[in-house]
C-alpha cells in the first residue's frame, strides 16, 4: 500500500473515518462541485470522488463510506477495507471526531492492524474543546508512529492547512510506533489462541478498546463540563410527549416550504412558462419549419406535455430534498428514528424509515429514494414497497374530483378516508411482505445520536442536486419514453392517425383493461383508459378523464375539483359510475401500481428489474382485490 | 440487572453481553464489558432507549438491552 501511485503527477488521497465526523464536509470543501457521485459496483453505496489543483499539484480525492469498523460485516465496511488495500494511494486520511475520540480510534487501529498507513486528522477541535477533551498531538504521534493533524471541518485555514499536507507529506517516513507493535502482537496471540467466533472477536475487540484507553490516558485530558447544548435539546426533541407534537410541527414546516411557499410558486411559474410561451414558441418553429402534422403533434403534445408535467416537479423535489438533506445535517433525523421507532416497529417498519415515508405525502420519487439512508436490506425493500400507497400529491386531484362528484355531502370525509386507506394498506402490504419474504429476519436497531451542529450548507446543496439531478435525468428518460408511447396510443389506430380519441389503441386497450373491473363497477373502457395513463403519471388521470368525455379544459388541480364535478356531471361519466363503483374506483387509484416514475425509481434503487416488476404487478393485484371487497361489499350490504 | 431494567439517568457497568445479532457491533462501537453506561432518556412511548457511553449517545431498542448485563454504580 505503501507504493507510490503509478503517475507521479497526480496525488491520491482516500478519506475514511466514522459517520458524523464530517468527513464529507470536508471532502465537500476541498473538492466544492468538482467531485462525481457514482455508485460502488454492484451496491447502492455512493462512490464520491472529486479533484483540486493546489499549488499546480493535481489532487484526487475519494470520500469513502463512513463505518464504525472493517469487519466487512456489511457493504459499506467491505467497500472500505477492499478499497485502502488495492487501490494505489498516496495518502489515507482517517477523520476523526475529536469530541468522541475513544470510539473513533477503533477504525484507526483496526487499519494501523492491517498495515495500512494512515494520517489522523482530529477534526471537530472546537467540539472538543467545548466537551472539555484535550488532546496532545505530539504524544498521540509519538504513542502510534503516524502523523496527527488538527482541523475545525469547516473553516478556510483547515482546509488549506490540509491541502498542505496532502501535497507534501511523505508517509514512506513514517511506521508503527514500539506500542503499536506490541498492540499487533497481543492481536496475533489472541488470533493463535484457538478462541473462535464470537469468543474471537470479544477478545480482539477488548484489547482494541484496552490499546486505546492505554494510549488516551496519557495523551487526552477529559475535564467534565455541565450539560452541553446537545443535551439540552434533546431534552425537549427527544424527550417525553413533546417530542411527537414538536416533530409534526417540523414536517409541517417542511412541507409548507416545499408545496405552498417556496416550492409549489416556482413549480407554478414553471408550468405557466412551460404550457404557455415555450409551448407557442415551439409551435410557431415548427409551423415555420413545415414539419409534418404528426410530428408537431407528438412533440407538442406528447413531449412537451409529458415531459412538461414531470419538469413541473423538479422545484419541489429540490425543495424537499434540501429541507431533508439541512435536517439530516443538523443530526435531528437521527432523533425523528428515535422517537418514531416504537410506532414504527408495531407497522413492521423501523423508525429510520419515517422521514422518507413523510416524503410520499409530497411525491414517491424522494420517498423512495430516502429508503437510502436505512442501514439493512429488509427494512430497505419495505421501505421503499411502502411509500407508494400513500397518497402523493398526484393521486389527491383524482380524489378530491370523484369525492366531490359522487360524496357532495361529505367530500373531504371521503378523501381523508382515502389517506387512510393508503396508510392501511401501507401496513398491510408491509405485513405481507414480511411475513412471505422476511420471516426469519429479526429486525435490529442501533443508531448514533450525533450532536446537534450547524450544517455545512455546501454539502447540503451539493447533496440536493445530486438527487435532484439524478431525478432529472434518470426518470427523465423514462417518462420521455412513456410519454411518447401514449401520446402514440392515444392518437393512432391500426388505419393511421384518429380523429376522435375513441377510435384509438387506448380505447381499445383501455376496453381490455376496462373488462378487468367488470365486477367492480366500473367496467367501461374510459375507465381502463384512465387506469393506464394512472401508470404514466397519476397526474394524467383527471385530465383523461376529462378528455375522454368531451371536456379537455377542466382543470387537474385539487382546488377545483367542485367545479370540475359540476361540469362533469353533465356528461357521460355522472352515469359511468354509482356512489359506489366510484369509491372502489378511488380505493384502486389509491392502490394500484406506482407511476413509471416512481417504478424507475424502484429499478434505480433497488438495482433490480424484478423487484421493479413485482411491485408493479403486486400492487396492481392489491389494488383489484381490495376495490373488488370495497364494491362487492359495499352490495352486499346494501349500498348503491 | 439488565440495561433494559435501568431507570433514566442511572450510571451502569457492563458485566456481560449475550449472544445477539447486534453484540459485536455494539462491541465495536465500544460497548464491551467494563464500559460504563449512562442512560440518558427513553423515546416517548418507553422504547427505545438511549444512552451515553464513551462520549457519544447511542439508541437502541429495549429488547437488545435486556441482552445486556449491568450493575449500577451511580
Amino acid at each position: 500500500m505503501a507504493t507510490m501511485a503509478m503517475d507521479n503527477n497526480i496525488i491520491r488521497v482516500a478519506l475514511t473515518g466514522n459517520p458524523n465526523t464530517g468527513k464529507s464536509t470536508i471532502f465537500n470543501e476541498i473538492t466544492g462541485a468538482r467531485q462525481k457521485i457514482g455508485n460502488w459496483p454492484g451496491v447502492t453505496v455512493d462512490k464520491k470522488e472529486g479533484h483540486v489543483t493546489f499549488e499546480g499539484k493535481h489532487i484526487q480525492v475519494i470520500d469513502l463510506p463512513g463505518t464504525y469498523s472493517v469487519n466487512a460485516r456489511s457493504p459499506e465496511e467491505k467497500i472500505v477495507i477492499d478499497y485502502l488495500q488495492e487501490a494505489q494511494l498516496d495518502l489515507v486520511v482517517d477523520v476523526i471526531d475529536s469530541s468522541n475520540i475513544e470510539r473513533n480510534l477503533f477504525l484507526t487501529v483496526q487499519l494501523l492492524e492491517k498495515g495500512i498507513p494512515l494520517m489522523l486528522d482530529l477534526n471537530m477541535q472546537d467540539e472538543a474543546k467545548r466537551r472539555g477533551i484535550k488532546i496532545d498531538v505530539k504524544k498521540l504521534e509519538k504513542k502510534l508512529g503516524y502523523p496527527v493533524l488538527l482541523t475545525v471541518a469547516r473553516d478556510g485555514k483547515s482546509i488549506k492547512n490540509l491541502l498542505n499536507v496532502f501535497t507534501s507529506v511523505s508517509m514512506e517516513s513514517y511506521g508503527p510506533s514500539e506500542e503499536l507493535q506490541a498492540h499487533i502482537a497481543k492481536i496475533q496471540e489472541i488470533e493463535n489462541s484457538g478462541l473462535t467466533g464470537m469468543d474471537l472477536q470479544e477478545a480482539i475487540i477488548k484489547q482494541r478498546y484496552a490499546f486505546i484507553d492505554e494510549i488516551l490516558s496519557e495523551v487526552a485530558e477529559f475535564s467534565s463540563v455541565g450539560s452541553t447544548l446537545t443535551e439540552k435539546m434533546d431534552s425537549v426533541l427527544a424527550n417525553g410527549v413533546l417530542a411527537l407534537p414538536l416533530f409534526l410541527a417540523i414536517l409541517y414546516a417542511v412541507f409548507q416550504i416545499t408545496f405552498e411557499w417556496i416550492g409549489q410558486p416556482i413549480a407554478d411559474a414553471l408550468e405557466e412558462v412551460i404550457t404557455g410561451d415555450f409551448t407557442e414558441w415551439v409551435a410557431g418553429a415548427l409551423e415555420g419549419a413545415q414539419v409534418a402534422d404528426w410530428m408537431q403533434a407528438l412533440i407538442l403534445d406528447g413531449i412537451i406535455g409529458g415531459v412538461g408535467s414531470v419538469i413541473i416537479f423538479v422545484p419541489l423535489i429540490f425543495m424537499l430534498f434540501f429541507c431533508l438533506s439541512f435536517l439530516d445535517g443538523t443530526g435531528y433525523m437521527a432523533r425523528v428514528a428515535f422517537i418514531m421507532d416504537p410506532i414504527m416497529r408495531r407497522a413492521g417498519l423501523s423508525g429510520k424509515s419515517v422521514m422518507p415515508l413523510m416524503m410520499g405525502f409530497g411525491c414517491g420519487v424522494p420517498s423512495i429514494m430516502g429508503a437510502r439512508a436505512l442501514d439493512n436490506e429488509k427494512d430497505r425493500i419495505l421501505s421503499i414497497l411502502a411509500a407508494p400507497f400513500l397518497t402523493c400529491g398526484a393521486k389527491l386531484p383524482i380524489m378530491a374530483l370523484f369525492a366531490a362528484m359522487f360524496f357532495p355531502d361529505n367530500a373531504a370525509n371521503v378523501v381523508f378516508a382515502m389517506y387512510i386507506v393508503g396508510v392501511v394498506m401501507a401496513i398491510v402490504s408491509t405485513k405481507l411482505l414480511t411475513a412471505a419474504k422476511y420471516k426469519d429476519e429479526t429486525a435490529t436497531f442501533l443508531l448514533e445520536l450525533p450532536p446537534y451542529r450547524m450544517p455545512d450548507m455546501k454539502t447540503v446543496l451539493l447533496e440536493t442536486w445530486d438527487k435532484g439531478k439524478g431525478y432529472l435525468v434518470k426518470a427523465g428518460t423514462i417518462i420521455f419514453v412513456g410519454c411518447v408511447l401514449i401520446w402514440f396510443l392515444g392518437a393512432f389506430n391500426m388505419d393511421g392517425m384518429v380523429e376522435e380519441q375513441s377510435e384509438s389503441f387506448l380505447a381499445s386497450i383501455g376496453a381490455v383493461v376496462g373488462a378487468l373491473f367488470t365486477f367492480h363497477g366500473f367496467g367501461n373502457w374510459e375507465a381502463g383508459a384512465a387506469v393506464i395513463s394512472g401508470i404514466l403519471a397519476k397526474e394524467s388521470v383527471v385530465s383523461t378523464i376529462g378528455v375522454l368525455y368531451g371536456l379537455p379544459d377542466i382543470s387537474a388541480e385539487a382546488e377545483d375539483a367542485v367545479e370540475t364535478a359540476e361540469a362533469l356531471s353533465a356528461t357521460g361519466m355522472a352515469a359511468a359510475f354509482t356512489s359506489l363503483s366510484a369509491l372502489a374506483f378511488m380505493v384502486f387509484s389509491q392502490i394500484y401500481t406506482p407511476c413509471v416514475t416512481a417504478l424507475g425509481t424502484i429499478k434505480k434503487e433497488t438495482n433490480s428489474w424484478k423487484m421493479m416488476f413485482f411491485a408493479a404487478g403486486y400492487m396492481f393485484a392489491l389494488a383489484w382485490v381490495v376495490s373488488l371487497i370495497v364494491y362487492q361489499g359495499g352490495k352486499l350490504l346494501g349500498f348503491e | 440487572m439488565t440495561l433494559k431494567e435501568c431507570k433514566t439517568g442511572m450510571s451502569v457497568r457492563v458485566e456481560n453481553i449475550g449472544d445477539s445479532l447486534l453484540k459485536e457491533r455494539l462491541m465495536t462501537m465500544g460497548l464491551i464489558p467494563g464500559t460504563t453506561v449512562k442512560v440518558l432518556r427513553s423515546a416517548p412511548l418507553g422504547d427505545p432507549m438511549a444512552i451515553g457511553i464513551r462520549s457519544y449517545n447511542l439508541a437502541m431498542r429495549r429488547e437488545d438491552a435486556d441482552k445486556i448485563e449491568v450493575t449500577q454504580v451511580g
